[in-house]
């Protein structure tokens, strides 16, 4: 079986999504030819950590400079033809999510997405996927080739490195070719000295409690710093500006499973416990004593977060 | 301009789901549905743009499915879409398949722009505008929290990605695909519900479309998962500090 992977990276290396999405390529198939793709412009370092884990398509070019739909779409369609891929797969992310579905919409459309378990039936590849914000799981099966599949990071463990090192491709890259439907302007981001919350071990996440962006600061990101942890937001705090987008967890935010979450004044509404319930332990503290978080948690404290996680945060910092 | 927003119907998200015995569908006996909504935001951006658009808009309201797929259709009337189609169908239809019939339906309705939710709160598959986009070759923005329209055709896009707001240019046309912040879709007032009514919904079969089915997605089964936690309740400082040492020691 020949197998694809879209990598995505950051600053020098390779994100963990990926290498769950590779671990998860592995697992559907031990002797998989997997390939991991490249996109982008003036990747040296980027390219000497991904052939740690894999063989590598490169693919460098000042047109791909950008992660645009249209062009990282028509580049993966024209590498599954030539390569004769049976799956191109990646993380379940918005990178993957916009470019992938992209990629399969000119593919003939075998896409499954945010898998987060597999079978294998006589031969034949199943899937498990949530729908109704995680209340249901799937199992599918794919109709037809190349199938394109999402991986839920946060069900597969990384990759293991080898101490191998791998292979690496460059692609000839014609510009003229590539669509040229949109003009890529900028990404604002809130640069924050804490863990990606979705790779974190430990998650410490604020909701409908807090009043304002300084007592999120002072409250969840205090526990979350006493911690080592990352910070995260239920969908409320976004909506009202008090934390940034990418924090959000829940159905539509970012799906984690750390070793620890921590809700702080989160009620715990099923597209809240979309993004958290598969964390190994949950501990929540809430002033409503029926809140919904509470079931779904191995602790739980009734009471205000405004009292007590200052002392809980004085209690990790007097170690 | 056209604009085509999709319409989907899906069981209200706040109600609990059941399986059917045999595992194969959800039970939607007595399952209330309504507009997905990231359609009704998608809905909600159409009007918006009408409203401050200098050149007449028309919004045509899509929607797929059963026979009941009537009333999600006339909850878009109702917010102010112009008017409806309805392609009826009564079974599973995958993303590639509902990009399939979206498609037939452009070619007939020559929108210039597409708006739709990023996912279904359903399927949650987040697919389908992006198929839309690649059959058709238009310019895709996914999860889009801001859409500003400019001289010349020109729509600048804000997307909500993993790594913070993102800022795209596109041309018309396009498929823009809502994300939670694009806005906060308005109630139909009770007027707006009664002028709904007369409304035209057109019935367009698939036959008449030229389409054919085309699963790519099978759904073998389904099943509930059950997570058991402890939920044992703490009422001092100290034991929670130490669960949460606990936590951190494990692995």
């Amino acid at each position: 079986m020949k197998i694809l992977i879209l990598g995505e990276y950051e600053k020098n290396g390779m994100k963990r999504a990926t290498q769950s999405a590779i671990r998860f390529a592995q697992s559907i198939d031990p002797d998989a030819e997997i390939e991991t793709i490249v996109i982008g412009w003036q990747m040296d370092s980027v390219i000497q950590d991904f052939k740690r884990w894999s063989n590598v398509l490169i693919a460098d070019h000042e047109s791909l400079a950008v992660p645009t739909a249209d062009r990282y779409g028509r580049l993966l369609k024209t590498i599954v033809l030539e390569r004769n891929a049976d799956i191109l797969l990646g993380a379940t992310t918005t990178f993957c999510k916009d470019v992938l579905a992209n990629a399969a919409g000119q593919l003939g459309g075998a896409m499954v997405g945010d898998i987060i378990g597999h079978d294998n039936r006589d031969g034949e590849l199943l899937f498990q996927r949530p729908m109704y914000a995680g209340s249901v799981v799937a199992t599918v099966r794919l109709i037809g080739t190349p199938k394109i599949l999402t991986v839920r990071p946060s069900s597969y463990p990384p990759s293991a490195e080898t101490g191998e090192i791998f292979t690496t491709t460059k692609m000839e890259i014609d510009a003229a070719v590539l669509p040229d439907l949109v003009r890529y302007e900028g990404l604002r981001s809130q640069s924050s000295s804490r863990p990606d919350v979705t790779e974190a071990r430990v998650v410490v996440s604020g909701g409908r409690a807090l009043k304002n962006s300084e007592d999120f600061e002072t409250i969840v990101g205090g526990l979350a710093d006493a911690l080592c942890g990352a910070t995260g937001s239920s969908r409320v705090l976004v909506d009202n500006g008090i934390t940034p987008n990418e924090l959000q967890v829940g159905q539509t935010g970012k799906i984690v499973a750390p070793d620890l979450y921590v809700a702080l004044g989160i009620s715990g509404a099923i597209q809240h416990l979309a993004g958290m319930k598969n964390s190994k332990t949950i501990i929540a503290i809430n002033n409503d004593s029926e809140a919904p978080i509470f079931d779904v948690s191995d602790y739980g404290m009734v009471g205000d977060i405004y009292q007590i996680v200052p002392d809980l945060i004085k209690a990790f910092h007097a170690d | 301009m056209k604009i085509l927003v999709t319409c989907k119907r899906v069981p209200d998200p706040d109600q609990k789901i059941r399986l059917q015995a045999d595992s194969r569908e959800i039970d939607s006996e007595n399952l209330p549905y309504i507009l997905n909504p990231f359609d009704a935001i998608a809905v909600e951006e159409s009007l918006r743009i009408r409203e401050t658009h200098g050149e007449p808009v028309e919004i045509v309201a899509i929607g797929i499915g059963v026979e009941e797929c009537d009333k999600t259709l006339r909850t878009a009337l109702a917010m102010g879409a112009d008017r409806a189609v309805l392609i009826p169908w009564d079974s599973f239809l995958d993303p590639w398949n509902v990009s399939g019939i979206l498609e037939k339906i452009i070619q007939r309705e020559n929108p210039s722009l597409v708006l739709m939710g990023k996912q279904a709160v359903d399927g949650d598959s987040n697919q389908t505008g992006q198929m839309l986009a690649a059959r058709l070759g238009w310019a895709q923005a996914t999860f889009a929290s801001r859409i500003e329209f400019q001289s010349g055709g020109k729509l600048k896009v804000e997307r909500e990605t993993d790594s913070g707001i993102e800022t795209l240019g596109l041309n018309l046309p396009a498929i823009i695909t809502a994300d939670l912040r694009l806005n906060e879709p308005r109630y139909a007032s009770l007027p707006s519900i009664m002028k709904a009514r007369k409304k035209p919904i057109e019935r367009i079969e698939t036959s008449e479309l030229g389409w054919a089915p085309d699963p790519k997605v099978e759904i073998i089964n389904m099943s509930m998962p059950q997570t058991s936690r402890k939920k044992v309740r703490l009422t001092d400082i100290s034991d929670l500090v130490a669960r949460i040492k606990e936590a951190l020691k494990t692995n």
